[in-house]
């Protein structure tokens, strides 16, 4: 693994967007930050600027108003960016499934690499999320 | 005067770097500690600064990239100077120069939050300017000179003679540190403040630039803070750790100023207290030390 690699896996920046969720899967979120969870160890930071994040972490279904703004979140990444859909609702919609004004699961907007199922889904289920997702990310060249 | 300054110089600008990632790895990871957190290894911000070398190239504007570089170059021209004990006012002049780059280089794109960003950056000079520069002129009057060799040559360290000249400094040193309470251009430690202000645009490995800047910057100014002390300088190296550790402390245990609180905070006291300095040390005090 060159310099690069690794040190890709040692600092996943994040940036966070609520579309439309409960704000429940956010709070876990942001427990995560917190002392008692303290992701920062692993160099994990919030920077919320989409131009200097790593990760997309997003929860909530995705309605027809917020989609052009996941999508354009999504296009200001610079790669290597990987996404990840916190909570039942994106990954499939959870409990706004069928709503008229949803689109059902953030995948129908942009590619996402790891799901966290749970509502909402637990500070440990996220970290957990990460961890999946930075596998992954090592094994980008 | 041994004619190695130059030399001493180049060795900075190579070690400059390395020493400040660490501090800097330190600072987050003594700021988790104060937190009740673990915080990350201090090597953290190297990963970080390698991580962003690998991102993709991602350009808002290309004449940003130029203010980018002279925010680099001035600031490790400033830092060569330093160490190879040139002029002192040379090298303020210098470091506003590569302070006003960032500010260019926020104004060259269209983002809002990074125009915000650089409004707020110039104020930060204005309220920290002066106080260099006074600071400057306070050790001329000690030293008889503007070179730092000046200062290596005056017997006695200059905190005993201008003790409140050295508190004024601190607070500047906050402002430039980007610290709390005066980190309101855009603060480190992620805490988005107008989306990341000034460097908002800024991304992949132009990030990384300013962040090398950063480690530079941060070795310029302790050093600056141990020239206050600079026989024996072993002293003023722990003078300087020891000020880095107040400001973590100050930083983590403050709360965010309006930018009107730090401009009275900074001119009124920082001007105050370098220009009482000066009087009672000319003036009052002056016959005293002559003696
Ligand atoms: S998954 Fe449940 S807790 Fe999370 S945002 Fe959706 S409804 Fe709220």
């Amino acid at each position: 693994m060159g310099l690069v690699a690794k040190a890709r896996v040692k600092s996943p920046w994040i940036v966070h967007y609520c579309c439309g969720s409960c704000n429940g899967c956010d709070i876990e979120i942001l427990a995560c930050l917190t002392p008692m969870y303290d992701v920062e160890r692993f160099g994990i930071l919030n920077i919320g600027n989409p131009k200097h994040a790593d990760l997309l972490v997003v929860t909530g279904p995705v309605n027809r108003r917020n989609v052009k703004v996941l999508q354009t979140i999504y296009e200001q990444m610079p790669a290597p960016k990987l996404v990840m859909a916190v909570g039942a609702c994106a990954c499939t919609g959870g409990v706004f499934h069928n709503c008229y004004n949803t689109m059902g699961g953030i995948d129908k907007v942009v590619p996402v690499d790891v799901y966290v199922p749970g509502c909402a889904a637990r500070p440990e289920a996220i970290i957990d999320g990460v961890v999946l997702a930075l596998d992954k990310l090592s094994k980008i060249k | 005067m041994s004619g190695y300054e130059w030399l001493i110089g180049l060795a900075a600008l190579v070690f400059a770097p390395l020493l400040g990632g660490f501090l800097r790895g330190i600072d987050r990871k003594l700021t988790a500690r104060m937190q009740g957190r673990i915080g990350p290894p201090i090597w953290q911000q190297f990963y970080d600064f390698f991580k962003l070398i690998g991102k993709a190239r991602a350009v808002t504007t290309k004449g940003s990239l130029m203010w980018v570089w002279g925010y680099l170059l001035l600031t490790m021209l400033a830092v060569y100077m330093l160490f190879a004990q040139r002029d002192l006012l040379i090298i303020f002049f210098i470091l506003a120069f590569a302070g006003a780059c960032l500010i260019f280089g926020a104004f060259s794109v269209r983002s809002p939050y990074s125009h915000i960003g650089a409004h707020r950056e110039i104020m930060q000079m204005l309220s920290y300017e002066p106080i260099l520069l006074l600071a400057a002129v306070a050790i001329f009057l000690q030293t008889g000179t503007f070179k730092v060799s000046g200062i290596f040559e005056h017997d006695g360290p200059l905190l005993l003679t201008l003790p409140l000249v050295f508190v004024a400094v601190l607070i500047a040193l906050t402002i430039k540190l980007r610290k709390s309470p005066f980190d309101i251009s855009a603060s480190e430690h992620a805490h988005q403040e107008l989306v990341r202000g000034v460097y908002t645009e800024y991304s992949g490995r132009f990030l990384a630039l300013i962040e090398l800047t950063h480690w530079y910057e941060l070795v310029l100014i302790l050093a600056f803070v141990a020239l206050f002390w600079a026989q024996p300088l072993w002293i003023g190296v722990l003078l300087a750790l020891g000020v880095y550790f107040l400001e973590l402390l100050v930083d983590n245990i403050e709360a965010r100023l309006q930018w009107s609180w730090m401009l009275s905070i900074s001119w009124a006291a920082g001007i105050g207290f370098i220009l009482v300095n000066i009087i009672l040390i000319e003036l009052v005090f002056g016959n005293v030390l002559r003696l």
